[in-house]
This record gives C-alpha cells, sequence and structure tokens, in this order.
C-alpha cells in the first residue's frame, strides 16, 4: 500500500462522513412563570441523526444551546413515565420516538390538561390524586396462607395488560373530557383499578368500584379512544374501561 | 351561586355519588340498539314502501288511525328524544365550564325537550285525523 492511499482511508473514517445526519427544526411550547405571563414557541435548528430519539435531540439543545429549558429527568428507556410529551400532535414517550419517523419539523408541547409549572413541566398532583383514589394496592384482610396466595396463569393473563402501566399520563392528557373537565378521574387511573379488580387475590373491588362510581368518576368516559392510541405501552384502554364498567354493572349479580 | 366547580378528583368526589350515572349509560346502550330498529323501520316504511311523493293528508291520516303505528311511533319520540337529550346533557356536563351557565343551559334543554315531547305525544293521541279530514274536505267543498 502506497502513503497517499493509507492516508485516503483514514479521512473516509471520519465521523462525519459515517454517520448520517439530517436537519431539524424543534418547535418548543416554553413558558417561565418567572418571566413570561403567556407560553411562546421557540424555534431551536440543529443537526440530529435519523437513530437519535427526540429525548437526544432535547438534551441537545439544553446541553449545547439553551440551557433553561425545562422537562422532567427521565429513566430514557421507557420506564419510569417521566417524559410525556405532545410530540407533532401526539402524546408520546420522549424516549421511545425516533427523528427519522418525525421528520424534518417536531413540534413538542407540554402534554394537556395539567398546569404548566415551567416549559415541559406540569404539575402532575391532581393525576397522581386520582391514581391514588381507586386504591392501588392489594387489599386482602384474609389470613395468608403458609407459602403465598397462588395464582393460575390463567387468573395471572386476566389483568396483564394493565399490569404494564408507566403512570406517564399520556392516557388521560389526550382524553377530552379530561381537558375541559379536571376532575374526571381518568384513564390512568381506571387502568391502575382494572389492574387490582381482575386480580383473583383482591377483595377490595367494591371499594373500588364505589370510588369510580362517583359524579366524576368512569361513567364519564365517551368511549373517544384517544387514551388507546396515547398509550406508549401499548395498553388496550378503553378495553380495560369497558371491562370495569361491565363489573360494575353485574357487581353482586 | 353553586359553589366553585371542583378541579380535582378528590374535590369532586365529595359532591357526587349516586347510582343514576350506571343507568343512564345503560340507558344509552339499550336505546341506542332499539333506535336503529325504529329508525331504519320508519325510513322502510315511509320511502321505500311507498313512494314519498304520494304522501298526502289522508295517507297521513289513515295510517295515524291505526293505534300501531301510533304506539310505533310513540316508542320512537319516546327514545330519540330521551337518548338526544341525555347526549346533551353529557355535552353540556363536558364542556359548560361555569357552573351558573351549566345550570341555566341544562334548565333551557330539559324545557325545550319538555315541549317537544308533550307536543309530540299530542300530535300522536289527541286528535282522530279521519274525522279532521273528513271536515276540512266539507268545509273545502262548502266554499
Amino acid at each position: 500500500m502506497e502513503p497517499n492511499e493509507a492516508q485516503e482511508s483514514i479521512e473516509a473514517t471520519e465521523p462525519n462522513e459515517l454517520i448520517e445526519t439530517v436537519d431539524i427544526v424543534v418547535k418548543i411550547k416554553r413558558f417561565d412563570p418567572d418571566a413570561d405571563s403567556r407560553s411562546y414557541w421557540a424555534e431551536y435548528t440543529l443537526t440530529a441523526r435519523p437513530s437519535d430519539r427526540v429525548l437526544d435531540v432535547m438534551h441537545h439543545i439544553k446541553w449545547e444551546v439553551d440551557g433553561s429549558l425545562a422537562f422532567r429527568r427521565s429513566c430514557a428507556h421507557g420506564i419510569c413515565g417521566s417524559d410525556a410529551m405532545l410530540i407533532n400532535g401526539v402524546n408520546r414517550l420522549a424516549c421511545k420516538v425516533l427523528v427519522k419517523d418525525l421528520g424534518s419539523k417536531i413540534v413538542i408541547e407540554p402534554i394537556r390538561g395539567l398546569e404548566v409549572k415551567k416549559d415541559l413541566i406540569v404539575d402532575m398532583d391532581s393525576f397522581f390524586e386520582s391514581y391514588k383514589a381507586v386504591l392501588p394496592y392489594m387489599i386482602n384482610d384474609e389470613a395468608p396462607p403458609a407459602a403465598e396466595r397462588l395464582q393460575s396463569p390463567e387468573e395471572r393473563a386476566r389483568f396483564d395488560e394493565t399490569t404494564k402501566c408507566i403512570l406517564c399520563a399520556a392516557c388521560t392528557t389526550s382524553c377530552p373530557v379530561f381537558w375541559t373537565n379536571g376532575s374526571y378521574i381518568g384513564p390512568a387511573a381506571i387502568v391502575n383499578a382494572h389492574r387490582f379488580i381482575f386480580d383473583s387475590r383482591d377483595k377490595g373491588t367494591a371499594q373500588r368500584l364505589d370510588v369510580m362510581n362517583a359524579g366524576n368518576g368512569l361513567w364519564r368516559c365517551r368511549t373517544a379512544y384517544n387514551c388507546t392510541e396515547a398509550c406508549p405501552r401499548d395498553i388496550p384502554v378503553t378495553r380495560a374501561i369497558e371491562e370495569v364498567r361491565r363489573a360494575m354493572l353485574f357487581r353482586g349479580a | 351561586m353553586a359553589s366553585p366547580r371542583p378541579r380535582t378528583y378528590a374535590e369532586a368526589r365529595e359532591v357526587s355519588s349516586s347510582n343514576s350515572e350506571l343507568g343512564w349509560w345503560v340507558f344509552m346502550r339499550i336505546s341506542g340498539l332499539l333506535l336503529v330498529f325504529l329508525v331504519f323501520g320508519h325510513l322502510w316504511t315511509n320511502n321505500i314502501v311507498i313512494d314519498p311523493a304520494t304522501i298526502d293528508y289522508d295517507y297521513v291520516a289513515s295510517r295515524l288511525a291505526q293505534p300501531g303505528v301510533r304506539i310505533y311511533d310513540t316508542f320512537l319520540l319516546f327514545f330519540a328524544m330521551l337518548h338526544g337529550v341525555n347526549g346533551l346533557r353529557y355535552s353540556i356536563e363536558d364542556y359548560t365550564k361555569r357552573p351558573g351557565r351549566r345550570f341555566w343551559y341544562k334548565i333551557l334543554l330539559y324545557t325545550v325537550s319538555a315541549i317537544i315531547f308533550v307536543l309530540g305525544t299530542m300530535t300522536l293521541w289527541a286528535f282522530t285525523y279521519q274525522e279532521m279530514g273528513d271536515a276540512v274536505r266539507a268545509i273545502g267543498a262548502t266554499q
């Protein structure tokens, strides 16, 4: 090999030529309660890799362009549920959606229906209030057996889908009833009630159904299916709501 | 005036509880299913079995003289009105934010619906159409 050829091959392996990049425009709805009276759109033009997640793009902005951008720290693996955002009009996790699936323009807003604290951070208190209201823990006052409370694979499969919830609020904040009426208990709470109502080891069904039978409970659902489309964990949310309604209808029967 | 509208689930829980919403939910499912058959039956008998262009007073009068038609139409009126009014009530409760306005919208809705329901029932049951038709024709003949 001649020296010149070696020189060329080294140049060819420089990062910029191997890694494909795209120019993107990111629009973020921003709000700083100390400085702004209302939210505004901030636009950032940058270069990203098509395989970047939206979260990577936001980290790039926060770490290298504008450090004042505020969003919740997340595990970045689709499990903690802290980075649900309205991305190009759909509620999704910023850590699960890739740049190549969104095109060259990315629009990011905070999830709707909850009070914006700063930029993409919303007040989740009322969301967790509704979650707590459905008693999301096992209730069983019977004396436990010597080993464990056994459950067949079929009994476990009955509520398998609703165990996947990560409480990211993508479903509840995509619900048109929740947007207009913040006191609606919301799909996330119903999903978590479903997880225990259909658990053969749990005995708290009556208490949970009473909670959800109230004026702003389960019956406010208008079957819009937004929640099912928004769920990043692919939980069939509307079907879960329907199953809880039937449990309520036929309870005691 | 009414207390401020609850904004969290905990606040809302304190102000309401009853089984009525369960009842309405079941009613909406059953009446919706019945209305599919009632409405298409109505369309069938009035637009396909006969040519709508041939419908005149005598035809309507002779139909409404039959008790079966009256009972059918009463069912149609009853279910269509209750189903529709309840759907509007849902919309008002979902989309009207101020409690005062919500109250008056519902009062207006219920009043108008009650008037329509009473008028509809009267139209179906309070007249003997054959005799009225004869009377109208008799007046026409004397002029």
